[in-house]
């Protein structure tokens, strides 16, 4: 965590430019520079930055926006309630199409449909997120009318129906994209289920194909497919920055963006930090799963690789 | 994993997949048509040729722009610069990676230890934000700042699989071997690590050079990529967003060029594998 810390905060000051200039109007006089850089602490040399930063960390105070003002946590806490759901939501639905179809995908893999599937998947995962936004949009907001292209409304979640609605093709273009991977880790966990002894001694003590599959099988498939879905939710929300501009959508992904163009660092870190914090979890809670499916992950942790 | 005999088995490393087949053909037109733009196009790329937001014609095949210009021309030119983008980030990347990989293999178990949480640590960032924040750290957008931010970002990627592949070379009985008989450490790298690491290594940068791909669009479809003269296919389709109720097709075309060319490389990473790697071919 803070190995992360310092390379978000180094790669940070790289950029160049000096973030007092947001502050500033264009003709302002040497004085006024000066000031501003005081306040926003640029005038410091780079270690006495950083440790005033490692500080405001430990009291868990991500500064205040150098272009708005407003405190980062703040901001980020008003966003998040669009990210989060959005992700939670785009992650169940992209489990409920990609898990059965996975499974299907190599229990059926010498039917057209098998084939059909393992074909769409590997077509999904070379198809950028963006333009599977675009296409949705075309497709159903263009030609269909049925969804809005994008935006959010104002009141937030106070009206759920229309917050949803507004979110369904966000949400689907998400899933989409996750969908196509996932069926693929699916699929080949359960070849290997399919492969293994001891689904052929199920079989051979009298349980049926379906039955064993499932008593013995999804068990011991999931542990892969877990740690693969730990990655995937971290990268979908880190990832959101593109799904969130296609839909003009308030999130946390564009307050990066904007953070960027604008040389808001507390903003950029901020979000990093939160981000790198909300990473770590995930990995963690997919751990825990993984723990608590697979018995033989309790023991004292194995040889390092 | 074979040691530095000889391959076991031409017979069976040289067959071909349709699936390569295909895959190489979907590269292969990309880069005839890439480096066709070199010299000739259907039109002038900048000039205003027709009726603005044309539908597609015999005169415009993919019809045109907002200004007018040919999609289809913009479409070639966007090819060229996808490859360019894809071979000069996994050039970057292999070059940073192979060897950051190969030094945390052959270092010290604390500088190891520090090199590897650092890689997971950039791991965990999606390449695309590392490369956001790196376009952002340069001076401003250009050609060059994306090829050298994606090679960057994906560096780790690759830097990992070296640092992994490495170490299970070096866990041979061979290289203790070679250690004893006075072999030193770059003539371990060149005579036994590199030939059995290479096979493996290429396949993944096939795999980097389709992400690669996706990367450059999406970061100039985020208007961090080249700057607009250069029709790079995410800034056409970024473009065509905004006109997506007016003219639907020009947000299709540069997707369906994209696309096939990480198919593509996709395709011809899988059986690139089949080939160099006959004891991973499995269903």
């Amino acid at each position: 965590m803070l190995i992360a810390a310092a390379v978000l905060f180094l790669l940070l000051r790289l950029l160049p430019g000096d973030p007092a200039n947001a502050l500033v109007s264009v003709g302002a006089d040497p004085e006024q520079i000066e000031a501003a850089r005081r306040q926003v602490g640029s005038d410091l040399p780079i270690a006495a930055q950083f440790v005033r930063y490692l500080g405001q960390l430990g009291r868990f105070d991500l500064g205040a926006s150098f272009v708005s003002g407003v405190p980062v946590l703040q901001e980020i806490g008003r966003r998040l309630t669009l990210t989060l759901p959005l992700t939670a939501l785009a992650f169940t639905c992209a489990i409920l199409f990609a898990v059965p179809l996975g499974i299907l995908a190599a229990v059926k893999r010498d039917r057209w449909y098998g084939t059909v599937i393992s074909v769409i998947s590997q077509l999904g995962v070379a198809i950028p997120v963006f333009w599977i936004g675009i296409l949705l949009v075309t497709a159903f907001a263009v030609k269909l009318r049925l969804f809005p292209s994008g935006g959010f409304p104002t009141s937030g979640w106070r009206d759920p129906l229309t917050a949803l609605h507004q979110l369904a093709l966000p949400i689907l273009t998400i899933a989409l994209v996750m969908s196509a991977s996932l069926i693929r880790y699916v699929r080949s966990a359960t070849l290997d289920v399919i492969g293994s002894d001891y689904l052929r001694t199920a079989r051979a003590l009298g349980a049926d194909y379906g039955e064993a599959l499932i008593r013995h099988g999804i068990r011991n498939g999931a542990v892969p497919v877990i740690s693969i879905l730990g990655i995937e939710l971290a990268s979908t929300l880190l990832g959101a920055v593109v799904v969130e501009r296609v839909f003009s959508l308030p999130g946390l992904g564009s307050m990066l963006l904007s953070g960027i163009e604008q040389r808001d660092y507390p903003s950029v870190q901020g979000v990093l930090f939160i981000s790198t914090l909300l990473v770590l979890l995930v990995g963690f809670a997919a751990d825990l799963v993984q723990r608590l499916i697979d018995p033989r992950l309790r023991g004292p942790s194995g040889d390092r690789s | 994993m074979t040691d530095a005999t000889p391959a076991l088995a031409p017979a069976t490393s040289t067959r071909v997949t349709p699936a390569f087949l295909v895959g190489a053909t979907l590269v292969g037109l990309h880069v005839v048509v890439g480096l066709l733009t070199l010299i000739w196009t259907p039109y002038d790329p900048t000039a205003m040729t027709g009726g603005r937001l044309a539908p597609p014609s015999l005169a415009h095949w993919a019809g045109t722009d907002r200004l007018g210009r040919d999609l289809f021309t913009e479409i070639m030119v966007g090819a060229r610069i996808a490859l360019s983008v894809g071979i000069g980030a996994v050039a970057i990347a292999s070059a940073i990676g192979v060897t950051v990989g190969l030094l945390a293999a052959f270092a010290s178990r604390t500088v190891d230890d520090v090199l590897a949480a650092t890689l997971d640590i950039l791991i965990a960032f999606p390449t695309l934000l590392l490369a956001m924040l790196i376009v952002a750290a340069s001076d401003g957008a250009s050609l060059g700042t994306a090829i050298l931010a994606i090679g960057i970002a994906s560096s780790s990627i690759v830097a990992r699989l070296t640092r992994i592949l490495a170490r299970r070379v070096l866990a041979m009985d061979y290289i203790t071997a070679a250690r004893v008989s006075g072999t030193g450490w770059l003539g371990i790298v060149r005579i036994h690590v590199l030939p059995n690491i290479w096979p493996t290594l290429i396949v993944n940068f096939a795999l980097q050079f389709g992400l690669a791909v996706i990367a450059e669009a999406s970061l100039s479809y985020l208007g961090l990529g080249a700057p607009p003269p250069n029709a790079s296919w995410g800034r056409l389709l970024q473009e065509a967003q905004a006109t997506v109720y007016t003219a639907p097709f020009g947000a299709v075309a540069p997707g369906i060029a994209l696309v096939s060319l990480v198919i593509g490389l996709n395709l011809f990473a899988d059986g690139l594998r089949d080939v160099a790697d006959p004891t991973r071919r499995r269903r």
